[in-house]
């Protein structure tokens, strides 16, 4: 079957969306507005719980909003949970449903049940596996594979039968290098043979700034930045980290450090400090010389990422990875 | 001056791909018939072998009595695998697929409650087949029963595998927990194991009456009246016909469940 019609460019458009789970006393989304386009790679950045899967299940039509539209290629999908399911291609953070199916069986049924005749889904099981290098484990169930493995196994279960958007939750998470590379770069193929738009969640900040077209940056449920990586970057362009290490209690009684100390995020003996380019090479100098030297054991200084981006514009939660 | 408004970029809509109805099922039902075949081998030999422990257990006990008594026994066990498998094992497997959030899966696929919860159903429904034609086959020749009519297992145990299904299903989603599907399952098998194993007219009064609205009673009846050799062709219509009307009931249930499941 198939459906045609005449739609904006903007293929998602979220408005005002409101999310509040039964019993909870605040809103897992708060009034989320969010424009995506065609073919784009757009990113929801944030630390748990900030609202990001929620949201994702509503936009694959899991969950109804309670309040707030979502339109997806020029269709309420808020009001019709079926219809997102004719577009997007929906990666949870776990797929329970295909633990005890082979990797292989996996794939066919999920692009059988998207429309695909039996022939033609064999076919596409074949090249995805060949894509992300499952064949040697084509006749294994899920369950009995590494996680990194199974991670791959519902990464290809999403890319059957090319759907035009792909929502993807956390779909690198557990990977190696490897995997991860070839999830990005298959992502990237569709992209760019079909345009297809992605739209994915992650709370790994490198893999923000690397792959993503742009990023909403969610905290608490609300969007507190939605742009380019390098746009936000831009804004807090003037900070940068020093991070220290230290080898032992760091000294008191020295001015750099007790200047540093209040405004230092501490882990044990790891601080982390924000500071403007010129305070930071001057601290760093400081410090180089002087005779704390001794107690420190390592130390970096690094441009603003989009963490620093997430805790400048207000973000109170510390838990974005950065790998 | 003029001015010419620019109209915002347009962009045709994608053509979407869905299943049909029966594609689904199909697809559904291949899908969760592999997964069986691989990860409830172990559960479907035990259910053969539980119905074949109670024949062999009843035959020390009751290898004199009349065809009536042993013919019930046969064509209970026999019924009992399907039971195992179709009402507990699938009540299970709903009961978790709900409690683990896995029926996101197929909530987010252009498919259909009614392929989805059927094609299950389906699945469990076939892979009784086997035990239950291996229950009534063994039994019939343990207690010297007419193998002249024996054929009437297959219609009975697919009849049965569609009530039974269809219950199991509709256990399973229902239950609020996990562990609540489980023991509904377990109890409403021990049901159709006890209400099914001992004949009717050893029954009590309340537990006679308790086994006529138990679906799966007509089917077993079917199959002990033929392995005595005296079916009514009349009564197998219509026993059958209660039975898989109890099943589609419970189906119906099942796939309003499933959606409400999906739909939170």
């Amino acid at each position: 079957m198939s459906e045609s019609g005449v739609v904006s460019a903007a293929v998602l458009d979220v408005r005002g969306v409101v999310k509040t789970y039964r019993g909870a006393t605040t809103p897992a989304n708060d009034s989320i507005d969010l424009e995506v386009n065609a073919g784009e790679v757009f990113g929801l950045l944030g630390p748990n719980g900030a609202g990001k899967s929620t949201l994702v299940r509503q936009l694959a039509g899991l969950t109804r909003p309670d309040r707030g539209s979502i339109t997806l290629f020029g269709r309420d999908i808020g009001g019709d949970a079926g219809a997102a399911a004719s577009y997007v291609a929906y990666l949870a953070q776990d797929e329970p449903a295909l633990d005890e199916l082979p990797v292989g069986l996996a794939v066919e049924t999920t692009a059988r049940l998207r429309g695909l005749a039996r022939a033609q889904a064999r076919t596409a099981t074949t090249q995805l596996l060949d894509e992300l290098d499952l064949g040697a484990v084509a006749s294994r169930p899920l369950r009995k594979l590494s996680g990194g493995q199974r991670r791959l196994a519902c990464v290809a279960a999403a890319l059957a039968a090319d759907r035009p958007m792909l929502l993807l939750d956390e779909p690198t998470t557990g990977l190696d290098p490897v995997a991860r590379r070839s999830v990005w770069a298959a992502i990237d193929r569709r992209r760019a043979e079909r345009g297809t738009t992605v739209v994915l969640v992650t709370h790994n900040v490198i893999e923000a700034e690397t792959v993503l077209d742009r990023v909403a940056i969610l905290d608490r449920g609300r969007v507190i930045a939605c742009d380019t990586p390098g746009r936000l970057k831009a804004r807090v362009s003037d900070d940068v980290r020093l991070d220290l290490v230290w080898r032992r209690t760091p000294p008191t009684r020295d001015p750099t450090v007790d200047a540093l100390r209040p405004r230092a995020d501490v882990d044990g003996l790891r601080w982390s400090i924000r500071l403007d380019a010129a305070a930071a090479r001057e601290a760093l100098g400081r410090l180089m010389t002087g005779s704390t030297l001794e107690a420190l054991d390592d130390f970096t200084l690094a441009t603003a990422t989009l963490e620093d981006v997430y805790l400048a514009l207000g973000g109170r939660d510390d838990d974005l990875e950065r790998e | 001056m003029t001015e010419t408004a620019t109209a915002p970029p347009r962009a045709v809509t994608p053509d979407v791909m869905r299943p049909g109805g029966l594609a689904a099922f199909t697809a559904v039902y291949a899908g969760q018939l592999a997964r069986a075949r691989f990860a409830r081998g172990p559960l479907l030999f035990v259910a053969s072998l539980q119905s074949l422990g109670i024949l062999l257990l009843l035959r020390g006990v009751v290898h004199h009595d009349p065809a009536r008594t042993t013919s019930a026994i046969v064509a209970g066990s026999t019924v009992l695998v399907v039971a195992f498998v179709a009402l507990n094992l699938l009540a299970q497997r709903f009961g978790a697929l709900k409690a683990s959030r896995a029926l996101d899966y197929y909530g987010a696929l252009p498919v259909g409650a009614g392929p989805v919860v059927l094609g299950t159903a389906a699945s469990y429904a076939t892979f009784t087949i086997p035990g239950a034609l291996l229950t009534c086959i063994v039994g019939v020749a343990m207690y010297g029963l007419s193998f002249s009519q024996v054929w009437i297992v297959v219609p009975v145990v697919v009849v049965a595998g569609i009530a039974m299904s269809g219950l199991g299903a509709a256990i399973g989603l229902l239950a609020p927990r996990a562990e609540l599907a489980t023991v509904a399952g377990q109890l409403a098998m021990t049901a159709v194991l006890f209400l099914g194993v001992i004949p009717p007219s050893h029954l009590p009064v309340v537990a006679r009456t308790v086994r006529e609205i138990v679906p799966s009673m007509p089917a077993v009846d079917v199959l002990a009246d033929a392995l005595r050799g005296s079916l009514s062709w009349w009564a197998v219509g219509w026993r059958l016909a209660v039975t898989l009307a109890w099943g589609l009931v419970g189906l119906a249930i099942a796939a309003r469940a499933f959606r409400r499941a999906c739909a939170r």
